[in-house]
């Protein structure tokens, strides 16, 4: 095992323990920390496998296995803010339905 | 038959006193059943305390919604307690009061399900910026293309609808510069529009929704928000 192998596979079990933890204190909700376990997971897999990141760039057909993590990362990213900016438009639309409701119960309340 | 006028008030601390007695004023002398309701948009300034102590029902918004969602709060009110008319009036006394009558008069006889008081049909009144006019040309020249209807002034803020109308706008109103997208929701939920002409004024107070530097945001904004809608209800059915 090489000493680069160790610290990635240190630094990844470090960052899942991370996540479990955030989850366990209710700071992160389950369904947007998926996400990040998957990677995580995919992280340790692939210091494992030291070879792999060969096997799988010839397998789809990149010649410099560097590229196909730098692609992979951005395309997981992107996807990934798409989707907080979903979250957030519906956050958005639920906390206006919240104030208008307010707005419309408080002067009912106050009318009588 | 009941009328509500809506007033979206955001920092009108020095305007809204007087819009609030001009269109009561009117109610008086025309005779007509107005209930005046203000919805506040959680403003900076004291227009909370001031609507809490004019003859009029007071909305206050816990968070600024911006003017799309004002304004439905208003229509939401004026759906539930079963106004027949929803009139929306800008807070800042660029709409004069005197114009509604007219817009009423205009859906009656008509037939019409959402009339908008436009300042372009005659050369009267305020005529805003060039700029706000191109914009105004480009949305006129988007309506008819998308919907094929000519609106004048797609950006007034001043304009009547009715029962059916309001039915729809509690379910679904655009949030941000909700002017021309409304036009084109109105349209695909086949109600009929018109338009009267009306003077306006320059604005009394506060400040436009559409300031000059966001204005070529605001084209690309609508524009967008446009299409998007034109979609959505199109192919929906």
């Amino acid at each position: 095992m090489f000493r680069i192998q160790v610290i990635a596979i240190v630094t990844s079990i470090l960052f899942l323990l991370y996540i479990v933890r955030l989850i366990i204190k209710g700071k992160l909700r389950e369904e947007y920390s998926i996400v990040w376990i998957v990677c995580t997971v995919i992280l340790i897999l692939f210091s494992f496998w030291r070879d792999g990141l060969a096997v799988v760039s010839d397998l789809v057909g990149v010649y410099s296995p560097p590229n196909l993590v730098l692609i992979a990362t951005i395309f997981a990213v992107f996807i990934y803010l798409l989707h907080l900016s979903v979250v957030v438009s519906k956050l958005h639309s639920q906390n206006k339905q919240m104030a208008q409701d307010i707005a419309l119960l408080k002067e009912k309340m106050e009318k009588k | 038959m009941k009328i509500a006028t809506i007033v979206p008030a955001y920092n009108e601390e020095k305007a809204i006193a007087n819009v609030v007695s001009d269109i009561l004023l009117v109610a008086q002398s025309q005779n007509l059943a107005i209930t005046v309701i203000v919805v506040n948009d959680c403003s900076k300034d004291s227009t909370s305390e001031i609507i809490s102590k004019l003859n009029c029902v007071a909305l206050d918004l816990p968070v600024n919604l911006g003017i799309g969602g004002a304004v439905q709060t208003g229509f939401k009110y004026a759906f539930e307690n079963g106004f027949d008319y929803a009139i929306q009036i800008d807070g800042d006394g660029q709409h004069p009061a005197s114009e509604i009558p007219k817009l009423i008069n205009a859906s009656k006889e008509n037939n019409l399900d959402v009339v908008i008081g436009s300042r372009f049909m005659s050369k009267e009144g305020f005529q805003s910026s060039a700029v706000r006019r191109f914009g105004i040309k480009y949305f006129k020249w988007l309506n008819r293309f998308l919907v094929g209807i000519k609106i004048n002034d797609s950006t007034s803020g001043l304009r009547l609808i009715n029962k059916k109308t309001l039915e729809i706008v509690s379910e679904y109103y655009p949030d941000e510069y909700p002017e021309p997208e409304a036009i084109i929701l109105y349209s695909l939920n086949k109600l009929k529009i018109g338009e009267v002409s009306v003077n306006m004024k320059e604005r009394q107070g506060g400040v436009s929704s559409i300031s000059s530097v966001s204005s070529i945001y605001y084209m690309f904004k609508v524009t967008l928000a446009i299409i998007y809608t034109f979609i959505r209800i199109k192919f929906k059915k």
